[in-house]
C-alpha cells in the first residue's frame, strides 16, 4: 500500500516536471520564433507590426507545418502537407511546390499560388489581380488539402481512438480494472456520465447521448490542450471548425427532439392565446441562437487565450530590459495555467450546454 | 465626435465582468450558506456565466 502510494506520488512528481518543462519549452520556443522574425526590423513601430503578423498567422490555418523559421536565410522547418484542389477535375500535390508563397506551382498546365493562405489560379507568371478594396479577384479553385488543423484534428482522432481502445480493453483483463491511461480516463468518463449527461438528460435517454458527449468533450479538450504546446495549433480557435462542432450539436438537438419540444417552441402551453402568436418567433429564434452562442463561445475564448499570451510574449521584444522580459515571462508563465484550466473549462460547459440542450429536447410533458 | 470603438469594447468588459463578478460572489454566499449544495450551485454558476462570457464575446466581435 505505501509502496504503491510512493510510486504514485513520484508519477505525478515526474508528470508535473514533464508540465513544467512543456510549458517553458512551449515558451522558449514561441519566444525563438518571434527573435527570429524581430532580427531583421529595426525601430518600435516596425516590431509592433511583426508581432502582430506573427500573431495572426499563429491564429490562421496553414497549408504547411512550419515549427519554426528563420526569416533572414528564408528558411522554414517543418513539413508540407497535400494539397488538395478540385478545379474542373481532382488535382493533388504537396504544399512545398508553393514554396511558403514565394513561387507559382504548376499542375497539369494549371498555374496556382498561394496568397495570404489562400490558393488562387493565376498564369504562368503568379500574377495577382486587385479590386479597388485591395482584394485578391483571381479564381479560386475549390480546396480540400489536409490543412494544419486537418492534420491536428486527424492526430488527436487517432490518439483517442488507441487511448479509450486501451481503456474498453483493459476492462476485460485484470478484473475489470482500467491500467496505464485507463486510471486517468476512467473518472472522466464516470464524471461525464454522472455529473453531466444524467443530470441534464436524465435516468431514461441519457445512453443514447453518451457517446456524442464524450467524444465531443474528449475533442475539444484535447485539441485545446494541442494549443498550448509548441506545435503552434489553433484548431479550437478556428470559427470553421467550432462551427461545424455546433452545427452537429444543433442537428442531433432537432433530429431527436420529442413533440413536447416542438409544442413549446411554436405554441407554448399554458399562456395566452396572443403570447404564443408573440413567443413562437421568439422561441424558434431561440433554436439557432443556441448552437450559435456554442459556436461563438468557443471559438473567442481560445483566441482571446492565444492572442493574450503571444502579446506578452511579443512584449518582451517590446521592452528589451532586464525588468520588463522577465516581468513578461512570468506573466505568461502564470497565463500559460490559467489556459490550460481554461482549455478544460471550455471543453466541460461546450458538453454541459449540449447535454443541456439534449435534455431539453427530451423533456417529457408534466403538466 | 465619433466614439472609438475601444470604449465600447471597454463598456462591454465592464458590464461583463460586472455580471459575472456578480454570479460568482453570490455563488460563494450561496456555498456559504449550504455548503453540502456546493455541486449544484458550482454547475448553475458556470452556466450562467457561460451564457454572459458568450454575449460579452458576441459583443465584442460587433464592437
Amino acid at each position: 500500500m505505501h509502496r504503491n502510494l510512493g510510486t504514485e506520488i513520484l508519477g505525478v512528481m515526474q508528470k508535473r516536471t514533464v508540465v513544467k518543462f512543456l510549458l517553458i519549452f512551449t515558451l522558449v520556443f514561441n519566444a525563438s520564433n518571434l527573435f527570429a522574425k524581430e532580427s531583421e526590423k529595426e525601430g518600435d513601430g516596425d516590431l509592433k507590426t511583426t508581432i502582430k503578423e506573427f500573431i495572426n498567422h499563429h491564429l490562421q490555418d496553414s497549408h504547411d507545418f512550419t515549427l519554426f523559421s528563420d526569416e533572414e536565410a528564408k528558411t522554414h522547418f517543418g513539413f508540407p502537407l497535400p494539397v488538395i484542389l478540385w478545379d474542373g477535375g481532382l488535382k493533388v500535390f504537396s504544399s512545398s511546390k508553393f514554396h511558403h508563397g514565394e513561387t507559382v506551382a504548376e499542375v497539369n498546365g494549371e498555374y496556382y499560388k498561394l496568397y495570404h493562405g489562400k490558393i488562387y489560379k493565376t498564369d504562368a507568371q503568379g500574377t495577382i489581380n486587385y479590386d479597388e478594396d485591395h482584394h485578391a479577384t483571381n479564381a479560386k479553385p475549390l480546396d480540400f488539402s489536409i490543412t494544419k488543423n486537418v492534420v491536428s484534428m486527424l492526430l488527436i482522432s487517432l490518439l483517442m481512438f488507441f487511448m479509450f481502445k486501451s481503456l474498453a480493453k483493459s476492462y476485460k483483463k485484470n478484473n475489470s480494472i482500467p491500467t496505464g491511461v485507463g486510471r486517468f480516463l476512467e473518472p472522466l468518463v464516470l464524471f461525464i456520465r454522472d455529473d453531466i449527461a444524467i443530470p441534464n438528460i436524465g435516468e431514461k435517454k441519457y445512453k443514447k447521448y453518451m457517446s456524442f458527449l464524450l467524444t465531443i468533450f474528449f475533442f475539444i479538450w484535447f485539441l485545446n490542450l494541442l494549443g498550448m504546446t509548441p506545435l503552434g495549433v489553433n484548431v479550437t480557435g478556428n470559427i470553421a471548425v467550432t462551427f461545424a462542432l455546433a452545427l452537429i450539436v444543433f442537428l442531433i438537438t432537432n433530429l431527436t427532439a420529442n413533440k413536447n419540444y416542438w409544442g413549446h417552441i411554436f405554441w407554448m402551453p399554458g399562456v395566452p392565446t396572443f403570447m404564443k402568436v408573440v413567443l413562437a418567433p421568439i422561441e424558434l429564434l431561440g433554436v439557432f441562437i443556441k448552437p450559435f452562442s456554442l459556436m461563438i463561445r468557443l471559438y473567442a475564448n481560445m483566441t482571446a487565450g492565444h492572442v493574450v499570451l503571444m502579446s506578452i510574449i511579443g512584449m518582451i521584444f517590446l521592452f528589451k530590459n532586464w525588468i520588463g522580459g522577465p516581468l513578461s515571462f512570468g506573466l505568461a508563465f502564470a497565463l500559460s495555467i490559467l489556459e490550460l484550466l481554461v482549455a478544460a473549462l471550455q471543453a466541460y460547459i461546450f458538453t454541459m450546454l449540449s447535454a443541456l440542450y439534449f435534455g431539453m429536447a427530451n423533456e417529457e410533458a408534466h403538466h | 465626435m465619433e466614439i472609438p470603438n475601444i470604449v465600447g469594447a471597454g463598456l462591454i468588459v465592464i458590464g461583463a465582468g460586472i455580471g459575472i463578478g456578480r454570479i460568482g460572489g453570490q455563488a460563494m454566499e450561496a456555498i456559504a450558506r449550504q455548503p453540502e449544495a456546493s455541486g449544484k450551485i458550482q454547475t448553475a454558476m458556470l452556466i450562467a456565466a457561460a451564457l454572459i462570457e458568450g454575449i460579452g464575446f458576441a459583443a465584442l466581435f460587433a464592437a
